[in-house]
């Protein structure tokens, strides 16, 4: 096991470099430059700026720079917010868009599975379509119409939750971006609980499980979740990365300091520094959670080896 | 001698189109959601031409109106709309009274008036046909009159005074334009791709599908800012730049399936006959591909629709004046406090669109598929 864990580690550094490379180039073949706004700075000031950065070097120089400084773990400096590094930017968002994002993923696996294991236990009774029905509309209403839906009723209308803003991790403002973030991971968690658990009751282990007198609550929550629950597993991996990293909607509406936005504002800006830092951090969020994933695989499954 | 004639009851084969149409028109939930994508289609399409209202006509007196069924100047607004067109005039109301649909006002000044004044009354919103009924010897009293313009905002009116309905339609026809000409670039790249993949087999396919891989691997928003970034914003561009983004998926159903076809035993017996490479290609791949492909295209159509919306929200895809539901949404969601059917009108015709289309889509899969019958 610990020998598969360092293979996959080993052959995540040529995935990461392809990822850093062709992002490094998309981003500097576009138009613009940091220092290109729209209320213009004298050429003067401009060359002296991008002299400071280096950004006059000829790119594959700039490139071999970035990747030695990379290694060494040194994002750069953030060129639009020259008062802070880009890794003093991470450290300040990412914290609170990790809590957003593993709040919503925790409340997702957790309602979710009990959804899906409600319809699969009621499989074309009422408590079945209701489940469907729920899961169909978190999985289609987009984020940016749920966020505000929920701002005007539980923020305007019965006034139990404040309409944005962080307030220094209050819990009464978390509520509302966590609740949009888990919305449609819910859907989807309950719908492959469903299916998943609806097979796995139909296993010869369940039928043999009943047929030895086991209580319901035994059989389902000993022996067909634990068959039930690897769709779950392999949905954690891409879904924690995509949660933990931010979301720019969600941040946008609710007015939430964290890193979803700066890749969004940081590719407009030609921020080159800030979004590759966003391209590293999301490329080893993803990764590192599939290899988790993979891991967690077997733990459920022993059929599953890694040799 | 009697003559049997045997009339073999007409069996009519159902070819794989029939068979598919007959099991979709027995499923309710699609073929409801079918019919309301015609109407939102054709209610999106030639609606703007049937509202009286432009989608980008500015109504300066009617900001923000709340959606109403009766028609506008409320009566109490008239009196408002009044004053402030006869401010306009530098002088002042003597006497005003309505009679039916006809306004009266009687005004004074100090300074002999002007007959061009009247048309400060056309100007409003709210009045129409001035004309100048009386005039006192000196010159300082007129008495005009002006018919009451009556007119509907059924989903009220914007930020700026736009007519909601106008432009929800016209930001429908928008939305679902790029939806499906997006979808249709996806679905091209994605099947030449995915089948030249899955047909040349080995090395190529190998090498062709770690791009996709590659891709994959890269943040999605990333690929789409980059692109937005690239084109700039103009719209065609950018609805093809998504749908260029969006083609992976396919490339990866279409050469899977063009894989699994090329072992199946039909596949083998066609070569066993003699039949080339193109024949098989024509009678036996393409038909069992369109059936994914078709499946495929309707859950990427809300896909695109979600994208695009998801840009325009963060105001990199369409632009003022021009609207799509994104945009709509994105304005709306940013006045719940004080007008709440800016996001409630658009965000209606987005989800339930994006429903039906979902619905259309699961009721084509089953339709389609081999194995359920």
């Amino acid at each position: 096991m610990l020998r598969y864990v360092f293979r996959r580690l080993l052959t995540a550094i040529p995935t990461l470099f392809v990822i850093v490379t062709m992002a490094f180039f998309l981003m500097r073949v576009a138009p613009g430059g940091p220092f290109n706004q729209e209320r213009g700075l004298s050429p003067e000031i401009k060359a002296n700026l991008e002299a400071q950065f280096g950004l006059n070097d000829p790119l594959w120089l700039q490139y071999v720079h970035y990747l030695g400084n990379l290694l060494r773990g040194n994002f750069g400096p953030s060129y639009n917010m020259p008062d802070f590094t880009v890794t003093e930017l991470f450290a300040k968002g990412l914290p609170i868009s990790v809590q957003l994002g593993a709040s919503a993923l925790i409340l997702a696996l957790l309602l979710g599975s009990v959804l899906g294991t409600i319809a699969a236990l009621n499989q074309n009774k009422l408590g079945d379509y209701t489940v469907i029905a729920l899961a169909t509309a978190g999985s289609t209403i987009p984020t940016f119409v749920i966020a505000p839906v929920i701002q005007l009723l539980f923020g305007l209308t019965w006034r139990l939750l404040p309409i944005g803003g962080w307030g220094d991790g209050a819990f009464i403002n978390k509520v509302g971006p966590v609740l949009t973030l888990a919305l449609p991971q819910i859907a989807i968690v309950a719908r492959l609980m469903r299916g998943s658990m609806i097979e796995s009751l139909r296993s010869h282990h369940i039928r043999t499980a009943r047929a030895l007198g086991l209580s319901d609550w035994s059989v389902v929550v000993k022996h067909a979740l634990r068959g039930a629950i690897l769709p779950i597993v392999s949905f954690t991996g891409p879904a924690a990365a995509a949660l933990l990293t931010g979301s720019v909607i969600v941040e946008t509406i609710f007015s939430i300091p964290g890193v979803g936005r700066y890749f969004v504002d940081a590719a407009l800006n030609r921020d080159y520094t800030l979004v590759m830092g966003t391209v590293v951090v999301i490329a080893i969020f993803t990764i590192v959670f599939n290899l988790i994933v993979d891991v967690m695989y077997a733990v459920v499954d022993p059929r599953v080896r890694y040799d | 001698m009697t003559d049997i004639t045997a009339t073999a009851p007409a069996i009519v084969g159902r070819s794989l189109w029939g068979d598919a149409w007959a099991r979709l028109k027995a499923n309710r939930a699609a073929m409801f959601s079918l019919y309301y994508l015609i109407l939102i289609g054709v209610v999106s399409v030639f609606g703007p031409w049937f509202v009286p209202h432009q989608y980008t006509t500015i109504y300066a007196d009617y900001v923000r109106m709340p959606p109403s069924l009766s028609a506008y100047p409320k009566p109490d607004m008239i009196e408002t709309a009044l004053a402030e067109a006869i401010k306009r005039m530098r002088v002042d109301i003597k006497e005003w009274h309505q009679e039916g649909s006809q306004v009266f006002v009687t005004v004074k000044s100090t300074k002999p008036i002007d007959d061009r004044n009247i048309r400060y009354l056309d100007r409003s919103d709210a009045f129409d046909d001035t004309k100048i009924e009386s005039k006192s010897p000196d010159g300082l009293e007129v008495t005009m009159s002006a018919s009451v313009k009556q007119q509907y905002f059924l989903f009220g009116t914007d930020n700026t005074g736009r007519d909601l309905l106008s432009r929800t339609l016209m930001a429908g026809r928008i939305s679902l334009a790029i939806g499906l000409l997006a979808g249709i670039v996806a679905v091209v790249i994605g099947v030449i791709y995915g089948a030249a993949a899955g047909f040349s087999g080995g090395k190529v396919d190998e090498v062709m599908m770690r791009i996709v891989d590659v891709l994959y691997s890269l943040p999605f928003i990333f690929f789409v800012i980059m692109l937005v970034v690239f084109f700039g914003r103009n719209f065609v561009l950018m609805f093809l730049a998504v749908g260029a983004v969006l083609w992976l998926d396919m490339a990866r159903i279409v050469r899977g399936q063009a894989l699994s076809i090329r072992r199946q035993e039909y596949v083998q017996a066609a070569e066993a006959m003699g039949i080339g490479q193109r024949g098989i290609l024509v009678r036996h791949v393409i038909p069992n591909l369109l059936g994914p492909v078709v499946i495929y295209m309707t859950l990427l159509v809300p896909q695109v629709i979600i994208l695009e919306s998801f840009l325009s929200f963060l105001g990199l895809g369409i632009q003022e004046p021009m609207t799509s539901w994104g945009v709509l949404i994105s304005v709306g969601a940013k006045n719940i406090g004080t007008a709440n059917w800016l996001l409630l009108f658009p965000a209606f015709f987005l989800v339930s669109t994006l429903f039906a289309l979902n619905f259309v889509g699961d009721g084509l899969r089953d339709a389609l598929d081999p194995r359920d019958r």
